[in-house]
């Protein structure tokens, strides 16, 4: 293991239940990790597995049943929504599997789109979203709209936009899922890079073993329990 | 400023639902206008009316007359000024289609009472020939008449060919008088009525009263009227402005319902905005999802959500004025011969433009919750 210096995220005991009419489906049980500061962790497992559900929760946009979460020292877990918004402008960046630009916005107000939820004068913004277009590569595209980009260039805008506020985590759901072989060769190779020169603590979920095999620890998950 | 356009480009993300409905609030806003200024030409003739002239008519009713010996006692009155009389002749120039007012009236007085524009030698002219007529210069315009012409009225109620020469025209001192009036010599219709049926001679239909001070008129009405009790012919005197709101109370039902119908436009277009407005909020549920996810709270969005509203509704009002004033222009020249008097109040605008506001807050209101509300993980559950 690379970095690993002190636990940025512990969870410990958390469950998850889904209602279904009168059912209650268990999700996630009695979970108990630990991810270090600076570490790419990767967590594996078949679809249904509760992977997904599992990221939501570290990164704060979802709630836990039972157990808690804590993220460089603070219990998410009993933060509002009001609360938890604010926090997670500031310590989570998140990677969809699907991108998830705005479509009417440029790559670049795609990447300032987090900053606007920060105090940063305009100008400070525009030194903020430049480095990190330098960061994926995408200068030249800065004034181009997710439309007008391929499938990986659209996820390093949002690569870019995920860092922009130098937040404490990173998660990434299923980033390479909907790219071809290059482009998520590409795209691997950022947040390795991100990982590796910035420091970057990255949580990913995926089903690749390509992707697996860049992280430091791998976890899996198998019907709601860690393996 | 980069939020304004994001709003700017969300509003017009679907381009002709937005422009349908830009549309669809402007033409709302432009019926409202329409309607509102109908009404307000309704009642032009009593906005118009001075506090200083009262009217005398027959207290049964205005279909029976008062004898025209009425007005030396009505002169005597304390605080009264000045004092004419008329007869509502309802004369047709040619054929029934050319309708316009036609009054028999005493001109010195009249003249005098009201702030009519006129040539001095077309004034002289009129109050020196008993044949002479005086006419709004709408009239002139309508008819292509000048000074001088021979003008025939059939009469209706005063049986007969009429015959009249036309000494001038009057302009409006003021907006909102009537300037399609025709005016004669009440002596004349006197003259010739006394030789075909006497009974009807020596009669008016109203008196008009000009007194020393507004605040005299309740005195001199109540004088008056105190003059003729227990006569053969009781008078009701009332200020001219209640005379001419007496005539509106029997279509008030009407104008009740056209201002009605022009509320209910308004509630229209705020259904018609709601819906927009709920339909692209749906659309976007997802990015609302990742709004939140990184870090918006809900007050951003609902302001997001509001702005968008705002921006469709303000640019339908400004459609909305763009379109008032030449659809109203249209409206008075078409109608000119109905309604003399279509002018438009500038203070429409601003009502339009608080009728715009309430309209985008009220179409936010219900989207702007739901998409403060949207829960992140089961939206982004869903994605694509």
């Amino acid at each position: 293991m690379k970095g690993g210096k002190r636990p940025i995220v512990e969870i410990e005991n958390i469950s998850k239940y889904y209602h279904r009419d009168s059912q209650t489906l268990a999700v996630l049980e009695q979970i108990t990790f630990t991810i270090e500061e600076g570490e790419f962790f990767t967590l594996m497992g078949p679809s249904g597995s509760g992977k997904s559900t599992l990221l939501n929760l570290i990164a704060g946009i979802d709630k836990v049943d039972g157990g808690t979460i804590k993220v460089g020292g603070v219990d998410i877990s009993m933060l509002s929504e009001t609360q938890l918004a604010r926090w997670r402008a500031a310590h989570v960046g998140f990677i969809f599997q699907f991108y998830n630009l705005i479509p009417v916005l440029t790559a670049f107000e795609n990447i300032e789109l987090p900053l606007l939820l920060t105090a940063l004068p305009r100008r400070k913004r525009r030194e903020h979203v430049d480095a990190a277009l330098n960061l994926v590569n995408l200068a030249g595209r800065m004034d181009h709209y997710p439309g007008q980009l391929s499938g990986g260039e659209q996820q390093r805008v949002a690569i870019a936009r995920a860092i922009i506020t130098d937040p404490t985590i990173v998660v990434a759901d299923e980033p390479t899922g909907d790219l071809d072989r290059v482009s998520a060769e590409d795209v691997l190779d950022l947040l390795d890079r991100l990982n590796r020169e910035l420091g970057k603590t990255i949580i990913m979920v995926t089903h690749d073993p390509r992707a697996a095999a860049k992280a430091h620890v791998v976890r899996h998950l198998e019907k709601g329990v860690l393996l | 400023m980069f939020p304004l356009k994001l709003v700017v480009k969300n509003a017009f993300r679907r381009k002709v639902r937005t422009f349908l409905t830009i549309l669809s609030i402007a033409i709302a806003l432009l019926a409202f206008g329409l309607l509102q200024t109908l009404v307000n030409s309704w009642y032009a003739g009593a906005n118009s009316a001075s506090s200083y002239r009262l009217v005398t008519r027959n207290a049964i009713s205005l279909a029976f007359s008062l004898p025209i010996s009425y007005k030396d006692k009505i002169s005597q009155i304390d605080g009264v000024q000045e004092v004419t009389y008329g007869d509502w002749f309802g004369g047709i120039y040619i054929e029934e289609k050319n309708f316009f007012p036609n009054f028999a009236v005493e001109p010195r007085g009249y003249l005098k009472l009201y702030d009519y524009l006129i040539p001095p030698e077309q004034s002289a002219s009129f109050l020196r020939d008993r044949r002479a007529a005086l006419a709004g210069c709408k009239l002139r315009d309508r008819f292509g008449w000048k000074v001088g012409d021979s003008i025939t009225l059939k009469g209706t109620i005063f049986p007969g060919t009429w015959e009249f020469m036309l000494a001038g025209f009057y302009q409006a001192g003021v907006n909102d008088i009537d300037e399609t009036q025709f005016f004669f010599h009440w002596d004349y219709l006197n003259e010739t009525i006394r030789e075909t049926m006497p009974h009807r001679a020596d009669q008016v239909d109203f008196y008009l009263i000009g007194v020393k001070s507004p605040d005299l008129a309740t005195k001199v009405s109540l004088a008056v009227d105190k003059t003729f009790k227990n006569s053969l012919a009781e008078t009701l005197t009332e200020t001219e402005k209640s005379f001419q709101l007496s005539f509106l109370a029997m279509s008030d039902a009407i104008i009740k319902a056209v201002q009605l119908v022009s509320l209910v436009v308004i509630f229209i277009i705020m259904a018609v905005a709601a819906n927009t407005m709920i339909m692209s909020v749906r659309e976007r549920t997802a990015e609302y999802a990742v709004f939140k996810t990184l870090g918006f709270g809900p007050w951003p969005i609902m302001v997001l959500i509001l702005g968008e509203s705002l921006i469709i509704a303000m640019t339908g009002c400004a459609l909305g004025i763009a379109l008032t004033i030449p659809v109203k222009n249209a409206i008075a020249r078409a109608l000119s011969d109905y309604l003399p008097i279509f002018i438009l109040n500038t203070k429409i605008f601003l009502y339009y433009a608080i009728a715009s506001v309430l309209v985008g807050i009220t179409a936010a209101i219900i989207p702007a919750w739901r998409a403060a509300k949207v829960p992140i993980a089961e939206e982004l559950g869903r994605i694509p």
